[in-house]
């Protein structure tokens, strides 16, 4: 069984831009940005605010709390090198600041909509991403 | 007298200062900075910009561009358009923005161009944030984007796997009358649906269109010289259109589309209703994207699609036909003409010539357009000359 950190696939394509959030991720800090001038979140990082336009956008670690919206068990994938480990599930998770990010889901068993889940830096291709995974009901 | 350009005029301005060279920046982040500086000099909020016009971007977004401009600037246009006309983008964007004031399809434009000059060329063609947030977790192309949709869709409203495969089953029947279609000859039950393999879970193969080659064209003309065609004229009753979004993470809501309000607009200004038409000429590029048309046309409350398409008949002898060349899942989807082939089946049958298939009496159609991931949506009202 191939092991995620092994597969042969395309990393993020960062820019100065978005660099703190992968950089922070690789860090095992979730980073997203928030808007100086009318306090929303936003995901992904932007050069300027996508609800009021302000350009007075900063950074700050987000709780890593989140809720899965949406999923699929991918079983053809998209990209070949995902091949060795599907399938696999791909969700919606929407941060409890109140942000969607796509992103990989850890789970052994099926994971409902709804499902509390809890950021889970994972080497992913050889570079830590933010995944997520279930939160233990225990 | 007075002319259809008196209804615009040009009110913000904004320019960045040149750059020889550019390290590590993106067309969108340009276009942004570049956009909140004109909307500053007009003193027009965000919320007000309901237009968007803007160049192509060779080697960062090669398609889907306006929703991925519209998208990171937080705008939901209902006009938007790529105008790619070289140096002459600028000035043509002037004209169609005054044009679609005027035809009152939006009422402020966003003409927006931009670009970076960084060093190194991309690896990959595509550099969105499609590409940065989403490829990274295994989620590349349509097909996991919509099977996202349908999950979310099945958990909210509890519809099941076998209520879905129903608008497959229906338009590999359909496209049984249409020797063109390369499903004809190769009908589909809803057990054959289900039975084929799963894709992106919850979607089949059967669910998802199969990619042909092929082509679609249509010609518009002025109603005057369209009195001397030699085919009886269509009409176009009625038009709406919304953006909303580009990756499916940024989606407003997962079960109900932009098509809503544009296909709202579209039966108003034609004066109908969805169940008054006499085609339903759908954008079917995955069963889920009809079952949420028809929710978001009103033909079947939330959820109650399965309902509807059992108790209708969706033939051309039905109570509500529905793509009767097959639709794209039937027909196959030769890429983007593939949405052409709904307005190409409309114009057959309001002429009275879709022969084996004909609706009798077919006056009216309604056609949409969908494109990514439900998130770029039209709707025209097609109507026979009386």
């Amino acid at each position: 069984m191939t092991a995620l950190s092994d597969l042969k696939i395309p990393g993020p394509t960062v820019i100065a831009l978005t660099k703190p959030f992968w950089d922070g991720a690789a860090a095992g800090r979730l980073m997203i940005q928030r808007c100086g001038a009318c306090g929303q979140a936003v995901f992904y990082p932007r050069a300027i605010c996508p609800h009021c336009w302000s350009d007075r956008l900063g950074w700050e670690q987000a709780s890593g709390e989140a809720r899965l919206k949406s999923f699929s068990d991918i079983h053809k994938p998209g990209h070949p090198g995902w091949a060795p480990v599907a399938p696999y599930v791909v969700g919606l998770v929407e941060l409890a600041e109140g942000v969607t990010m796509l992103s990989l889901i850890l789970a052994d068993g099926p994971v409902p909509v709804g499902t509390p889940l809890r950021f889970a830096p994972t080497d992913i291709g050889g570079r830590v991403l933010p995944a997520f995974r279930p939160v233990d009901p225990g | 007298m007075t002319s259809a350009w008196d209804s615009a005029a040009i009110v913000g301005i904004g320019e960045l200062p040149a750059e020889r060279h550019t390290e590590n920046v993106t067309t969108l982040e340009v276009l942004a900075r570049v956009a909140r500086l004109a909307a500053q000099d007009a003193g027009v909020e965000p919320g007000e910009i309901d237009g968007l016009l803007v160049g192509p971007q060779v080697g960062e977004t090669p398609q889907h561009v306006p929703a991925t401009v519209a998208e990171y600037l937080g705008l939901k246009p209902v006009m938007a358009n790529v105008v790619d006309l070289g140096g002459a983008s600028g000035a043509g964007m002037i004209w169609r923005a005054a044009a679609a004031i005027a035809a009152g399809m939006c009422e402020t434009v966003l003409c927006v161009l931009g670009n970076h000059r960084n060093p190194e060329a991309p690896r990959s063609p595509n550099r969105n944030p499609i590409r940065e947030f989403d490829v990274p977790f295994g989620a590349s192309g349509a097909n996991t984007s919509y099977a996202l949709l349908m999950q979310a869709h099945m958990a909210a409203y509890g519809c099941r796997p076998e209520d879905y495969a129903l608008i497959a089953a229906a338009a590999r029947t359909n496209a049984q009358a249409n020797p063109d279609a390369i499903f004809y000859g190769k009908p589909a039950t809803v057990e054959d649906v289900l039975a084929s393999p799963l894709v992106a879970a919850p979607l089949h193969l059967l669910e998802c269109v199969m990619p042909v080659a092929g082509g679609d064209a249509v010609i518009v003309t002025t109603r005057a010289k369209a009195e001397r065609a030699p085919h009886k004229p269509v009409r176009l009753l009625g038009a709406g259109e919304k953006i909303t979004h580009r990756a499916v993470s940024q989606a407003p809501s997962l079960t109900s589309g932009p098509l809503k309000p544009a296909m709202e607009k579209a039966l108003a200004e034609a004066g109908r209703t969805a169940g008054e038409m006499s085609l339903l000429s759908l954008y079917d590029c995955y069963t889920i994207m009809v079952a949420t048309t028809i929710e978001d046309a009103g033909l079947a409350p939330p959820g109650g699609f399965g309902a509807f398409l059992r108790r209708t008949g969706l033939g051309p002898d039905g109570d509500h036909p529905l793509n009767t060349h097959g639709g794209q899942l039937g027909f196959g989807q030769p890429d983007l003409a593939g949405g052409m082939t709904h307005v190409v089946e409309a114009v057959r049958q309001l002429r009275g010539s879709a022969e084996g298939r004909q609706i009798k009496g077919a006056t009216s159609a309604l056609v949409t357009g969908n494109g990514a991931t439900m998130s770029e949506a039209n709707a025209l009202v097609l109507g026979a000359e009386a």
